[in-house]
């Protein structure tokens, strides 16, 4: 046998999954509303990130880690008697703690350092609470029992999970509220005039340092909530968190910072890409296709923009 | 670097600690032979991380391919292809001395031209992000590979594969690899010494201080920084062609693409060391290798809570590693006295 790559029939079975897609046209629609309501929850903890990156010019590895902790709330609830759908509202106010506490811990620290360090100081964290996470909850895959049902069209074909479709009506209304709260409230204000000029913004009065603190502990609030509804949709374990982190990393990049409905889009494509990879491929390429994907935008990107002489900043 | 007045006392030192070490101390031949594999690391991560500016997370990419190369090479070589891929677990793979050496001697050197190659290919993509993007972008390619070559089937795919047995008649197989790895990270070390007190070296150091300005005075940027990462290719693959034989068995996940390990543990040791300096990264991976040596396993599963934990203090708090605390506490070891001399 010749020593090939990938197996004949694991490309044969590539192209079968590909033509079903063209047979039976309902499942793509299936595949792409299960991708907008996925895509919801990644577009929350990217504007999370987002959030973070253009305020701080911090790369907040622990994205990921914080979504998987607000999981881990509705999981325990779940098991606790209550319903796991409040965790929407219990979740961020743990997680906001949280962030509050890495803030004023480490991230305080080299918020004013070159990026490398910061990034890396993040990363630690990252590690620490996925080791913390598999240390006090096992490395077991838990989901948070919910209860809800599904409602079925096309005679079936086309399911529409109830729980998902709440999930995403929560997390476009708790996106929403976000922007309203940047938009008019006095602490929001703060928040944009340190992002468009922090030295300015110290000049004026405003104690950039409680801004930091808000911003951070916020996005690790916004993040708690969309973990909260990952856990009910699908599942959390303690290493997936990085997974999330890239997820909302690649969708801050091609929207750009500071550009929302860009986010919201690219959240939504990239949720259902996901499903047609993982419809097409199989759920082993899952992880390898969303770092590949990573790989792929950026060196891309930097592609582009190479042809204008101008990098990735 | 002016680390000491006599050079020579110094290495001399070194290179006795490097034959007598797995002699004395038998039962630590592994443990031993990871210490100078992790010099290796740590010393080649510093190539990209220390001396160019750009900070990667996916080196661990080479390693794991070297590993497989040559693992895959002995097979080709010795065995029927066919049949280890379906009983990869229980297939004895015994080998005798001469075919093993030859075996692995071969496979580390293709493994290598793999690496080079690839760290050519990716490199000429990759190298052209700048700053964190690399750094995520390399995060990326490192669990991509890692999770590809899970779904490989020539190389065992999620189930991994196994190097051959090493051969009895050479005795024990810790001090072998102790010696492979003591002898690799020698040459890593020299190859490095001399090629930053190159064109080369500076080069890439212009490359770290202002990218554009390096670009503006006429260097080609781009095929030093792949020629950099090439560097960087070969010498972590024959660490990994070395682990992987000296581990036995190569899992995907675990051994040959470990980026919450090694991956890790590459940045972080050169960084408690000292990025930028020759010594730094050595240093940096003693004492970090003997301290988790001793001190983890009292730790029961918490160590990779404590690395964590260790990597936020080391960056936060002590950013510059202990050369650069050394530096800053002596300048005058590191011949920074120009001023007084002009």
């Amino acid at each position: 046998m010749s020593p090939i790559l990938l197996r004949r029939s694991t490309i044969d079975a590539f192209i079968s999954n590909l033509n079903l897609l063209f047979i039976v046209p309902p499942l793509s629609l299936q595949l792409v509303v299960n991708g907008m309501m996925i895509g919801a929850l990644f577009a929350l903890a990217a504007f999370g990130m987002a959030l973070v990156w253009g305020v701080m010019n911090v790369i907040n590895i622990t994205q990921g880690e914080f979504v998987v902790l607000g999981g881990y709330v509705a999981v325990l609830m779940a098991q606790n008697g209550i319903h796991p759908f409040f965790a929407i509202i219990v979740a961020p106010v743990i997680l906001y703690g949280v962030g509050w506490f890495f803030y004023q811990t480490i991230i305080k620290r080299v918020v004013d350092k070159e990026l490398f360090t910061s990034l890396l100081a993040t990363f630690g964290i990252s590690i620490l609470l996925q080791q913390l996470m598999n240390q006090v909850f096992g490395a077991d895959i838990r989901r948070a029992e919910h209860g809800f049902g599904t409602w079925g069209f096309f005679d079936g074909l086309v399911t529409v999970e109830q729980i998902k479709l709440l999930a995403a009506i929560a997390a476009i209304a708790l996106g929403g509220a976000m922007v309203l709260f940047l938009k008019k409230s006095r602490l929001g204000q703060a928040i944009r005039a340190t992002a468009q000029n922090a030295r300015a913004a110290r000049i004026m009065g405003i104690d950039t340092d409680k801004v930091y603190a808000a911003t951070y502990s916020l996005n690790a609030a916004i993040c708690g909530a969309a973990g909260a509804m990952v856990a009910m949709i699908w599942v959390v374990e303690p290493y997936i968190g990085l997974v999330y982190t890239i997820r909302a990393f690649m969708i801050a990049i091609i929207a750009g910072l500071g550009n929302l409905s860009g986010v919201v889009v690219a959240g939504l494509s990239l949720g259902v890409a996901e499903n047609f990879a993982g419809f097409i491929f199989g759920a082993q390429y899952q992880i390898a296709f969303i770092f590949g994907l990573l790989v792929v935008i950026l060196v891309g990107r930097s592609f582009l923009l190479g042809r204008k002489r101008e990098y990735l900043k | 670097m002016n680390m000491s007045s006599k050079p020579v006392l110094l290495y001399g030192g070194i290179l006795l600690v490097g034959i007598f070490l797995p002699l004395v101390f038998p039962a630590f031949q592994t443990q031993i032979s990871m210490m100078w594999m992790m010099v290796t690391f740590a010393l080649t991560w510093d190539i990209l991380g220390g001396r160019m500016g750009y900070n990667s997370f996916g080196n661990i990419v080479f390693f794991g391919v070297g590993m497989y190369a040559a693992a895959s090479v002995q097979h080709e070589l010795y065995f029927d292809v066919g049949q280890f891929e379906v009983i990869s677990d229980q297939f004895n793979l015994q080998l005798t001395s001469e075919k093993y050496v030859f075996g692995l001697a071969l496979g580390s050197i293709v493994g290598a031209g793999i690496c080079v190659v690839l760290a050519w290919i990716l490199g000429s993509g990759i190298l052209a992000l700048r700053g964190q993007y690399f750094a995520i972008c390399t995060l990326g390619l490192g669990v991509a590979v890692g999770e590809f070559a899970g779904t490989i089937d020539y190389i065992g795919a999620g189930s991994g594969m196994s190097a051959p047995v090493f051969p009895q008649a050479m005795g024990s197989s810790g001090l072998f690899y102790s010696y492979y790895f003591f002898i690799l990270m020698g040459f890593t070390f020299f190859a490095l010494k001399w090629l930053y007190s190159t064109r080369f070296g500076l080069a890439i150091n212009a490359i770290r201080d202002d990218e554009d300005k390096a670009e503006a005075m006429g260097l080609h940027t781009t095929r030093y920084k792949t020629l950099a990462w090439c560097v960087a290719a070969f010498f972590l693959s024959f660490a990994g062609a070395g682990f992987g034989h000296l581990n036995g068995f190569i899992d995907p996940l675990d051994v040959a693409f470990p980026g919450a390990t090694f991956g890790v543990w590459m940045v972080l040791m050169a960084i408690l060391g000292g990025k930028g300096t020759l010594w730094g990264p050595v240093i940096g991976a003693v004492v970090f290798h003997v301290t988790q040596e001793f001190f983890w396993s009292t730790l029961l599963g918490w160590q990779r809570v404590a690395l964590g934990l260790m990597i936020v203090i080391v960056v936060v708090f002590f950013p510059l590693g202990i050369m650069g605390w050394v530096r800053e506490k002596w300048p005058e070891r590191f011949g920074h006295t120009l001023e007084e001399k002009s």
